[in-house]
């Protein structure tokens, strides 16, 4: 079937790349891109460890032909932060043990990150119903939910700090 | 997990997409949010030979609010159902089933459209429009015609539009009266065990309007009249609502399957169907 070209934004580099109308985003990122971050976990929509920022919205990317993505802005855990400067959520799910394995956290802090943007001041609960689509298979939740919650404390006083 | 192959079709306007459902009849189908269709089509069990994304089609988009008539497009996502405060306040229904639809990620990617016509009895949106006499708007190669949700479904996956219609638009009245949404389901993210849509109006403490409709309990949403007519005219107390539980429970088919036998599904039910008629009446 005809191969297209994409052309898309991935963490803020324009992008293109060659594929199948059947190829998924997902594999798209990771095997044509090198953006690893992003994990497949269930491969079956339910799991989140997929999640990826499309023009403002958390996307399970497992769910997704890239074709779709033609033209689009995408973030995925890459963008967020590096590891000589990790963003506010990575360090926050360092302190406060937000994993153990680490193989939903990409997915976990890019639909965090998306959810601070939408409500910057969650309750607990906001928090959980908003994660409910990121499964996590070590940490029991807990610590999770508490690493967003201080990530979104700490984001707010820089906030209040600059003004 | 991964597809058969395809063409992608990205027309920009009605008039592209209904051309290449001419030109490709059975052999296409559009694609949505597809956060039902890439699912099938991973595990095969949709064959599209050619795929219609119909993203880019403006006139597919929005809520329009005015006359006392909601009119929803197609492709307007469950998140922006669930964000829309002018909606919320002329529907509140809408958010709260909408927020008990999968998992937020779905949500931001799944439509009203794609959800009402796919036909799947797991589906929440099809018996909540069937409560709200919802109508559906079809357009094909002929023209428009509108069908209320209530004639819509005749078994599963299999509706009244025809292959070569696109779901346009979805309309219903402003909402008066109490009204509730209740679903059981294995876990969030999971389609209903049973789940149930209710409306009730009232004056001077009776109903004077009532609307019960079910999802997953049968091969198609099941709209209950007995259940209704049981209602209207009375005061909604115990024993009114426990017959009209009896009434409804009446119309329903549910299947064994893994989200368990006949007899637990028929009580289940019962459960979420009276809760569903107690909070309408107490908010009526
Ligand atoms: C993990 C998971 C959990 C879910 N849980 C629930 C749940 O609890 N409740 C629930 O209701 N749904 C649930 N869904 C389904 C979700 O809501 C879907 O998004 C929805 O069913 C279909 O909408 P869509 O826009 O994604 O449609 P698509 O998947 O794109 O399309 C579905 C079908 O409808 C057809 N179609 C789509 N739009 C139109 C149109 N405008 N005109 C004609 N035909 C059209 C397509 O050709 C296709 O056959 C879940 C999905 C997932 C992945
Ligand atoms: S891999 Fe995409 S949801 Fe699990
Ligand atoms: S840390 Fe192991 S799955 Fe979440």
């Amino acid at each position: 079937m005809t191969k297209q070209i994409i052309k898309m934004t991935v963490n803020g580099e324009v992008q293109e790349v060659i594929a199948e109308p059947r190829e998924l985003l997902i594999y798209v990122l990771r095997e044509k891109l090198g953006m690893t971050g992003p994990h497949v976990g269930c491969e079956t929509s339910h799991c989140g460890a997929c999640t990826v920022d499309i023009d403002g919205k958390s996307v399970k990317s497992c769910t997704m032909f890239a074709a779709q993505a033609q033209g689009a802005e995408i973030t995925t855990i890459e963008g967020l932060g590096s590891p000589d400067a990790l963003h506010v959520l990575q360090e926050s799910f360092k302190e406060h043990h937000g994993l153990q394995c680490g193989y939903c956290t990409p997915g976990m802090i890019t639909r965090a990150h998306r959810l601070l943007e939408e409500n910057p001041d969650p309750t607990e609960e906001d928090v959980r119903i908003g994660m409910a689509g990121n499964i996590c298979r070590c940490t029991g939740y807990q610590n999770i939910v508490k690493s967003i919650l201080s990530a979104a404390a700490e984001m707010n006083a820089s906030k209040e700090a600059a003004q | 997990m991964i597809p058969s192959q395809f063409e992608y079709h990205r027309p920009a306007d009605m008039a592209g997409a209904l051309a290449v459902l001419a030109e490709h009849g059975d052999d296409a189908r559009v694609l949505a949010g597809g956060h039902s269709l890439i699912p099938m089509m991973k595990l095969r069990m949709a064959d599209v030979p050619h795929l219609i994304d119909l993203q880019d089609i403006e006139a597919l988009k929005g809520i329009k609010i005015a006359g006392g008539q909601i009119t929803i497009g197609a492709m307007t996502t469950q998140h922006e159902l669930i964000a829309d405060t002018a909606l919320h306040a002329a529907a509140p229904i809408i958010r709260e089933a909408s927020l008990q639809i999968a998992d937020p990620q779905v949500r931001y990617m799944g439509t009203i459209g794609g959800n009402v016509a796919n036909g799947d009895p797991g589906n929440d949106m099809p018996g909540l429009m069937q409560c709200l006499d919802a109508q559906f708007t079809l357009e094909g190669a002929e023209g428009k015609r509108t069908v209320p949700a209530r004639d819509f479904y005749e078994a599963a996956y299999m509706t009244e539009r025809d292959d070569e219609e696109i779901l346009t638009q979805i309309s219903f009245a402003v909402q008066q009266g109490g009204y509730a949404y209740e679903k059981q389901k294995r876990k969030i993210g999971d389609y209903a065990t049973a789940a149930c849509a209710v409306s009730i109006t009232k004056e001077n403490g009776t109903v004077t309007a009532a609307s019960v409709a079910m999802t997953n309990l049968s091969d198609t949403p099941v709209f209950s009249e007995a259940a209704n007519a049981v209602l209207v005219g009375t005061s909604c107390d115990t024993a009114d609502i426990k017959a009209a539980v009896a009434a409804a429970l009446e119309d329903i088919d549910p299947t064994e399957d893994n989200r368990g036998p006949v007899a637990f599904k028929k009580h289940v039910a019962g459960i979420i169907i009276k809760r569903a008629i107690e909070r309408a009446a107490s908010r009526a």
